[in-house]
């Protein structure tokens, strides 16, 4: 991807820079851990660059439009992290209550914090959060349908995207280097496997609601020691066939946001559920200011056995949002979360805050304590970080 | 006795008389010329415009934000409408959809393209800052007769016209202001100005709109409106361009889900 994508890049990029539209950011990033790494060769602290740049332009009266989102990470210490993606590239026909998107998308569906059950159509881009709200671009044909009773959402996805793995320099990483390249899949047909999905949602006055339905390769791998091609132990991600029936609901009643996300997912050979529901509740211009600070819980389930589960299988998340609402636009959100069963912590802190007219600083900390052995977190038990951002926009 | 009382009565009635007919007649007065103002406004369709607003604070340092406006008029509720911001850069492609339903909260979606999220959000801070400047959300929103219980003061000279001066009390919930004082001019309705009265009832902010120009032969729009907030220092000038009314818009140029597609 990463060979193919650089010259693509170049060769489109006169075209491009005729485009109506452009847009985009470069960032610096500088993240230091706070003690040594579990795992030989893990970094302490690093200094990387990003550049997402942005191109749309329309013709036809804007009935056809095209758009294209691309992200490149330079990174000295991790070559895993080292990537560029196609985040975007796709063209869009606009037909009276129908929507055509053929090319490369991303796009985001569900309501919670904590974590994103329903959001399966993209693959993470792993490396470049813990979050999952970083994806790689997924190749599709979408139709959107609206009709009066609500929006029907139609993808095919032909080309799996396999996740993307940190090297042995990186931090938040398992005990293992995962070798990628050796990846093992349930279908016969590995990454050329067409998924399929389908979506209805729906606005019923406060109440909004979404049901989807998504039939292929699981974006989330399931992990088998072996050994790469130089005898090294490795971990090998092997990924299985799923179909999920999934709803998302978001209820809105004056200062209260309630939200829930839920999913029946069918494997071979087991079938689960998990869910994510909670609340925000937000108390507007505190203290006779322009403050907003809201207050966030959430419960997240998973029915799978211990060792098999997700990172929030009975986890309860606590958090606050502060927003200023100032001329900067200045945000905090700061979320602890605790497993109610073996009693593993994480605390996690994201702000933002634009500088000028232009430039943004982000910062982020993430810290781990009492990380039970047998968590799905154990591995990044030593990885409390902080990180700060400056980007430029343009 | 008993006459006595029905004298004394009748005495007092019509000694009132006069006073509660003038109280009506001034409440009275004031919802006519917000009807008027309105039926003189209606009939649009929808419009579209570019605002430009420049954020000053006290020191006079100032910040600048781009936003495409889009409104389509709806019969019988509150207009839709739609926000695209342009500038400052890291919150270009944000889109903010709004259908304003009177006294009802409105319904309201906000697209984050840096997620390439579409999110529902709650419609309840009405007084808060909208983009960190002067103007409060429930300063920008559509207008509607039932928001307001509404009393005619006077009429007097406001710059080259003759203005009504009317106050207008909000009737919809969690709004910031406990009445506002409006001069509206008696030809066509602009609204030259809006003074705005916060919870402890003290000036708390002032509206002046100036550059009026007339669209389609009929409808009129201020070029500039300042908004100077008293009690801070700080203000904010938004600057309209390129109005285009009757450009055919419908509902379907108002759906949250297309949100992700405006550019």
């Amino acid at each position: 991807m990463k060979r193919v994508l650089v010259p693509a890049l170049l060769l489109v990029w006169p075209t491009l820079s005729g485009a109506q539209d452009f847009s985009g950011n470069i960032a610096v990033e500088v993240i230091s851990f706070t003690q040594p790494g579990q795992f030989a060769e893990q970094m302490d602290d690093n200094l990387t660059a990003s550049f997402k740049p942005k191109w749309s332009g329309d013709w036809n009266d804007g009935d056809d439009s095209w758009g294209a989102e691309f992200f490149l990470r330079a990174d000295n210490k991790d070559e895993g992290r080292q990537h560029a993606d196609i985040r975007e590239l796709m063209w869009l026909h606009v037909n009276a209550d129908n929507e055509w998107r053929v090319g490369i998308n991303t796009m985001f569906w569900g309501v919670t914090e904590t974590q994103h059950l329903v959001d399966v159509i993209n693959q993470i881009d792993q490396v470049e959060g813990i979050d999952g709200e970083d994806k790689l671009g997924q190749p599709m044909i979408h139709l959107k349908r609206y009709q009066d009773w609500g929006v029907l959402d139609f993808l095919v996805l032909p080309g799996f995207r396999e996740r993307s793995f940190q090297d042995a320099e990186g931090r938040l990483r398992f005990p293992l280097v995962v070798d990628a390249s050796a990846a093992t899949f349930e279908s016969s047909d590995e990454d050329g496997h067409i998924d399929y999905a389908f979506r209805f949602s729906q606005t019923y006055g406060d109440l909004d609601l979404g049901i989807s339905l998504f039939d292929g390769t699981n974006r989330d791998p399931q992990f088998f020691e072996g050994l790469d091609s130089n005898g090294q132990p490795v971990l090998i991600p092997h990924y299985v066939q799923m179909t999920q029936l999934a709803l998302d609901l978001q209820l809105i009643a004056e200062d209260w946001i309630w939200k829930l996300e839920m999913f029946h997912r069918d494997t071979d050979p087991d079938a689960y559920q998990a869910l994510t529901g909670g609340f925000e509740y937000t108390f507007y211009g505190v203290f006779e200011s322009a403050m907003d600070i809201g207050s966030l819980a959430e419960y997240s389930y998973d029915s799978r056995d211990e060792g098999q589960r997700g990172a929030f299988d009975r986890d309860l998340f606590v958090g606050a949002r502060l927003a200023l609402n100032d001329e900067q636009s200045s945000e905090l959100l700061a979320g602890f979360v605790v497993d109610t069963v073996n009693g593993s912590q994480t605390f996690r802190l994201e702000g933002n805050r634009r500088i000028g007219d232009s430039w943004k600083a982000t910062i982020e900390m993430q810290l781990f304590s009492n990380i039970d052995a047998g968590d799905p977190l154990a591995a990044l038990a030593e990885d409390d970080y902080l990180l700060f951002e400056l980007a430029r926009y343009f | 006795m008993p006459k006595t009382r029905i004298l004394i009565t009748t005495i007092i009635s019509l000694a009132l008389l006069p006073c509660v007919s003038h109280a009506q007649s001034a409440r009275d007065r004031g919802l006519e010329i917000a009807q008027a103002a309105k039926a003189y406004d209606s009939g649009f369709n929808d419009f579209a415009a570019n605002m430009i607003m420049t954020l000053k604070n006290k020191s006079g340092k100032t910040s600048r934000r781009n936003i495409r406006i889009k409104t389509l008029e709806v019969e019988g509720d509150g207009d839709k409408s739609l926000s695209i911001f342009d500038e400052p850069a890291d919150v270009k492609g944000t889109a903010m959809l709004t259908f304003s339903h009177g006294l009802e909260p409105d319904d309201q979606w906000l697209y984050l393209p840096a997620l390439k999220k579409v999110k529902r959000i709650s419609s309840r801070n009405k007084s808060g800052p909208f983009m960190g400047s002067t103007f409060a959300f429930e300063d920008l929103s559509s207008q509607e007769i039932e928001k307001y219980n509404y009393l005619f003061l006077r009429e007097e000279a406001c710059g080259e016209w003759q203005c009504y001066v009317i106050e207008r009390k909000p009737e919809y919930k969690h709004s910031g202001y406990t009445r506002q004082t409006a001069w509206l001019d008696k030809e066509a309705y602009r609204l030259v100005k809006v003074e705005f009265y916060d919870r402890k009832k003290a000036l708390l902010k002032t509206l002046v709109a100036s550059d009026f120009k007339q669209y389609l032969g009929h409808y009129w729009r201020p070029g500039k409106m300042e908004m100077v907030n008293h009690l801070t220092g700080k203000s904010t000038l938004l600057e309209w361009t390129d109005y285009q009314f009757k450009t055919g818009m419908t509902d379907r140029d108002f759906r949250s889900q297309s949100l992700k597609r405006l550019k």
